[in-house]
C-alpha cells in the first residue's frame, strides 16, 4: 500500500475471508444499538456490541430534581416496565425518609409490577417473535397485551407510561370493582397465552433454530453477571423475588422457573413461564388484600432525606434492577445510581455469538432480555 | 401545517370537469385512436355479412353493433390477446393482484388483525392500488457505488422471467400462450434463470446486504432446483410426454397426486422454497440481513420485483395444479349458453336485436378455467398458510432438508413411477384395464 492514510488511522491487518458488517442502529434486527459483528462465510469470528445510542443521562437528571418530581423521567428508561424501574426507586427513598408503607399499597404495588412484568414480557415475546420471522407471533402478543395495559390504565390512569409508585405507596386507590375485573382478565390471559405453546414454543422449526445455539454455562453465567431470565436459564436458581423478598412477596405462593439447557430456547421459555407465576402472584394478592385501608401514606412538601444512602433492588422484567440513592440533607438526592438488568446480560452477547451462524444472531441477541434503552439510562 | 380544504365553488368544479373532459377527449384523439387502428392493421379481421372488414369498416362498430361481437371474437382469438391478457400477463397480473389481497387479508384473520380495511370502502380492496400509485410516486434511490446498467435492468429481466413462466402454464383446453413439445423441460430453463437475475442484482448493487442475500437465494434455489426436477420426473415416466397439454390431458380420470403424494409433498416444499417464502424466506430475512437481496431497491423497482415474485407464486401453483391436481379437467358445471339467443336474438321489449357471433367462449374453456381458477386459488391458499404459522429457517438446516431429505423422498417417488409402470398398474395411456 502506497497510499497515504490521514493521520491517527492505522490499517488493520484483516483478512481477506472476514467481511464486518455494521448490524444497527439503522438496522431492523437491532435495537437502539450498534453490534460490529465480523463474518467468516456464514459463521461469526467476532461480535463487538456498541451500546450508548440513547444515552440520555437519566441519573445526572435526578440530582436536580427532588424526590417526588424524579418519578416520571425514571420511568422513561423502559416505559413498559414503568413500575418495576420505580419499585427499587421507592424503596430506597422510603428507607431515606423513614417511611412506612401501607399494608393495602404493598399488595397493590406486587399487583401492578407484575401485571406491568406480563406487559413488558409480552412486548419482548413479540419482538422475538419477528425476530425469528414468525409474524402471528408478534401480533397476537401484541394484542395480549392491552388486557394488562387497560387494568393498568384502570388503576393509574395512564397506559403506558404510569407513574403509579410513589415513595410511601401508590397513587391513588384501586377503582370499583377491580378485583373482579382483574381476575377475570387474568383468567382469560392466562387461557390465550397458552396457546402460545402450540404456535410458538412446541413449533418444530423454531426448535430446530434454537435449541442447542448460543449455550451459556452455568459456571460462565454466574461468572458474566448475568440476571433474570438468562441467569435462570442456565440452571442458577435466583430470583430476587424468593431470595431477598420485599415488600410481601414473601407472603405470597409463587416458584422459581429454572431451567438447565442455557440455550436460546430455554432463554426465551423462562420469560414465558414466569408469565403464568405472575398469573399466580395476582390472584394469590387479590386474595390477601386487605379489602379497604390507606393506599399512601402522605409524605411533608419537599421532604429532605438524611445523610444517609440507601440500595434496594427488585427483580424486574430483564433481572435485577438496582437503584442506589444518597442523600445529603437536601430535598434532592446527592447521587442516584441505576443498575440494570440488561447491560450486564449485553456482557453475553460477544461470548454467546463467536462461532455462531449469522442466522441465529436475532435469536441469541434477543433471547438475553436485552433493552437497549434502559442499558443506556 | 394542516391543509384546509378550499372553499366549493360550482363554477370551479364545472371548470375542472370541462378541462379533464377536454384532456381526455384530446389525447384518445391523438394516441389512442391511431394506436386501435394500427392495431386493427395487424389483426385478421372477420367477415359479417359476407363482406370482408377492412379496418376503417371496422371503426363503425360503434354505429354498427352487430359488427361488435365479431370483432371482438377476433380480438379474442389473436395471438396479442393471448399474450397480453387472458392466458398470459394480464390474467396472471389480475391473479397475483388478488393474490395479495387474500394473502394479506388472510394473514391478518390468522393474526387476529383486520387487514387492509380503508381504502376503497369495501374491506380495503383498492388498498394495492394505493400501494402501487405510492411505491410509482416514490424517489427511486441508485446506490453511488452500484453497477447501474445491471441494476436497472434486473428487476425489468425478474419480471419479464415470471411473465415468461406464467405463459407456459395451459389455463383451459387450448388456451396457452405457448405450448413446446418440451413444455416442462422450458419450465426447467425458465427457473434456472432466477438465481442469475438474483445474483445479477444483488452483486452489481455493492452492498454487503445484498450481498449475503443474493448468496443464499443463489444456495437455496440451486440446492432446491434439483428435488424440483426429480419430483416431477414420475410424472415424466408416466405419462411419456413432457408437453403440458398432454399431461393435463392425461388425468381426465384420475389426479397424479393420487398416485405420487411423495411427489406431490416434495414439489410443494420446492416452490415454497423457491419462491422465497416463510418459512423458507432466508434470502429476505430482515432481522439478519435487513431486507436481502432487495435491500437497495426503491419505488417501482421494489414494485416490479414484488410483481414478479407475485407472478412467479401464480405460475408455481399453476404449475402444481397442472401437473399433480388435473389442470382444467373437472365436471361439467358452466351452464351452456342460451341456444334460443342465437337463433332467435333477445328480445328486449318491441326490438328484436340479432347478434351474430355469439358465444364468444365456447364452454369448455370457461368451465376449464373455472376449475383451473379454483384449483390454483387453493393451491395458493396451502402456501400462503405457513406465513402465518412458522418462523424462519436456518440455512444449514436449509440445505440439510434440500440435499438429503428431499432429493431422497423424490428419488423413492421415481421409484414408486417405475414400479406402477413395470407392474403394469398404469401405462402411457392411463390405468391399463
Amino acid at each position: 500500500m502506497t497510499t497515504q492514510l490521514p493521520p491517527g488511522i492505522q490499517l488493520e491487518t484483516v483478512d481477506d475471508r472476514i467481511m464486518t458488517l455494521n448490524v444497527g442502529p439503522q438496522h431492523p434486527g437491532s435495537g437502539h444499538m450498534r453490534l460490529i459483528i465480523k463474518v467468516d462465510g456464514d459463521y461469526i469470528v467476532s461480535c463487538d456490541p456498541d451500546p450508548g445510542y440513547v444515552h440520555r443521562g437519566e441519573e445526572k437528571m435526578a440530582e436536580y430534581r427532588n424526590y417526588i418530581q424524579n418519578i416520571p423521567h425514571l420511568e422513561r428508561p423502559v416505559i413498559h416496565d414503568s413500575c418495576n424501574i420505580l419499585y427499587p426507586y421507592c424503596l430506597a427513598v422510603e428507607d431515606l425518609l423513614g417511611i412506612e408503607v401501607p399494608e393495602r399499597a404493598k399488595y397493590i404495588r406486587v399487583i401492578a409490577s407484575e401485571l406491568n412484568r406480563c406487559i413488558y414480557t409480552l412486548y419482548w415475546l413479540a419482538i422475538y417473535g419477528i425476530f425469528l420471522g414468525h409474524s402471528t407471533m408478534f401480533m397476537w402478543p401484541a394484542g395480549d397485551r392491552e388486557l394488562f395495559i387497560d387494568l393498568l390504565e384502570a388503576m393509574s390512569g395512564a397506559r403506558v407510561t404510569h407513574a403509579y409508585f410513589v415513595p410511601g405507596g401508590v397513587r391513588n386507590d384501586l377503582p370499583a370493582n377491580f378485583e373482579e375485573r382483574c381476575l377475570r382478565q387474568v383468567n382469560y390471559f392466562e387461557k390465550r397465552i397458552k396457546e402460545y405453546q402450540d404456535i410458538f414454543y412446541q413449533n418444530p422449526v423454531l426448535r430446530q433454530r434454537t435449541e442447542g445455539t448460543g449455550i451459556l454455562s452455568r459456571m460462565d453465567a454466574i461468572r458474566l453477571g448475568t440476571t433474570g431470565s438468562v441467569l435462570r436459564a442456565s440452571g442458577v436458581d435466583f430470583d430476587l423475588r424468593k431470595k431477598e423478598p420485599y415488600d410481601v412477596y414473601e407472603n405470597l405462593d409463587f416458584e422459581t422457573q429454572v431451567l438447565k439447557e442455557g440455550d436460546s430456547y430455554a432463554r426465551s421459555l423462562i420469560p414465558y413461564l414466569e408469565m403464568f407465576e405472575s398469573c399466580r402472584i395476582i390472584k394469590d394478592a387479590l386474595k390477601k388484600m386487605p379489602k379497604s385501608g390507606s393506599v399512601r401514606t402522605k409524605l411533608k412538601p419537599n421532604p429532605k432525606g438524611g445523610n444517609d444512602e440507601s440500595y434496594r433492588r427488585v427483580e424486574s422484567g430483564r433481572g435485577s434492577l438496582g437503584f442506589h440513592v444518597i442523600s445529603n440533607n437536601r430535598p434532592e438526592p446527592y447521587r442516584v445510581k441505576i443498575s440494570v438488568g440488561s447491560f450486564r446480560n449485553l456482557i453475553c452477547i460477544p461470548y454467546l455469538l463467536k462461532g455462531e451462524k449469522l442466522g441465529n444472531m436475532p435469536a441469541v441477541y434477543w433471547s438475553l432480555n436485552y433493552w437497549p434503552v434502559e442499558a443506556d439510562r | 401545517m394542516s391543509t384546509i380544504a378550499p372553499e366549493f365553488r360550482l363554477s370551479r368544479f364545472i371548470a375542472s370537469l370541462t378541462d379533464i373532459i377536454f384532456w381526455v377527449l384530446l389525447i384518445f384523439s391523438l394516441v389512442g385512436l391511431p394506436l386501435v387502428f394500427i392495431l386493427l392493421f395487424y389483426i385478421k379481421l372477420p367477415v359479417v355479412n359476407g363482406q370482408l372488414l377492412t379496418p376503417y369498416l371496422a371503426m363503425t362498430w360503434m354505429a354498427d353493433p352487430s359488427r361488435t361481437i365479431p370483432i371482438i371474437k377476433s380480438l379474442i382469438h389473436t395471438e396479442f390477446f393471448r399474450i397480453i391478457a387472458f392466458p398470459g400477463f394480464g390474467f396472471a397480473a389480475l391473479f397475483a393482484a388478488g393474490t395479495i389481497f387474500i394473502e394479506r387479508k388472510f394473514l391478518a384473520k390468522i393474526q387476529l388483525r383486520v387487514g387492509p380495511l380503508y381504502c376503497g370502502k369495501i374491506e380495503g380492496i383498492l388498498q394495492l392500488m394505493g400501494d402501487g400509485l405510492k411505491l410509482i410516486s416514490k424517489e427511486i434511490i441508485i446506490p453511488a457505488k452500484a453497477d447501474k446498467p445491471i441494476f436497472w435492468v434486473a428487476p425489468l429481466l425478474f419480471v419479464g422471467t415470471a411473465a415468461a413462466f406464467a405463459s407456459l402454464i395451459p389455463v383451459a383446453p387450448g388456451w396457452v400462450v405457448s405450448n413446446p413439445n418440451v413444455g416442462l423441460l422450458v419450465v426447467f430453463a425458465t427457473i434456472g434463470f432466477f438465481p442469475i437475475i438474483v445474483v445479477l442484482s444483488s452483486w452489481s448493487a455493492n452492498s454487503k446486504w445484498t450481498f449475503i442475500g443474493g448468496i443464499r437465494a443463489l444456495h437455496q434455489m440451486i440446492s432446491f432446483e434439483i428435488p424440483l426436477i426429480l419430483s416431477l420426473l414420475g410424472i415424466v415416466i408416466l405419462t411419456g410426454t413432457l408437453n403440458l397439454t398432454e399431461i393435463v390431458e392425461s388425468q381426465q380420470h384420475y389426479w397424479w397426486i393420487v398416485f405420487m403424494p411423495i411427489g406431490a409433498i416434495v414439489f410443494f416444499i420446492t416452490i415454497i422454497a423457491e419462491l422465497e417464502r416463510i418459512p423458507f424466506d432466508l434470502p429476505e430475512a430482515e432481522s439478519e440481513i435487513v431486507a436481502g437481496w432487495l435491500t437497495e431497491f426503491s419505488g417501482m423497482m421494489y414494485g416490479l420485483i414484488q410483481l414478479g415474485t407475485y407472478l412467479k407464486l401464480y405460475a408455481f401453483a399453476g404449475l402444481f395444479t397442472v401437473l399433480f391436481l388435473g389442470g382444467w379437467n373437472g365436471p361439467m358445471v358452466w351452464p351452456p349458453f342460451p341456444a334460443d339467443i342465437i337463433t332467435n336474438g333477445i328480445t328486449i321489449g318491441p326490438i328484436t336485436a340479432h347478434i351474430p357471433g355469439l358465444p364468444l367462449f365456447d364452454q369448455d374453456m370457461l368451465n376449464g378455467t373455472l376449475w383451473f381458477v379454483i384449483k390454483t386459488a387453493g393451491v395458493i391458499l396451502v402456501i400462503l398458510l405457513p406465513r402465518g404459522v412458522f418462523p424462519r429457517i436456518r440455512i444449514d438446516l436449509l440445505l440439510y432438508t434440500g440435499w438429503y431429505k428431499l432429493i431422497g423422498l423424490a428419488f423413492i417417488n421415481i421409484f414408486i413411477a417405475l414400479g406402477l409402470l413395470y407392474a403394469g398398474v398404469l401405462g402411457h395411456g392411463g390405468l391399463i384395464q
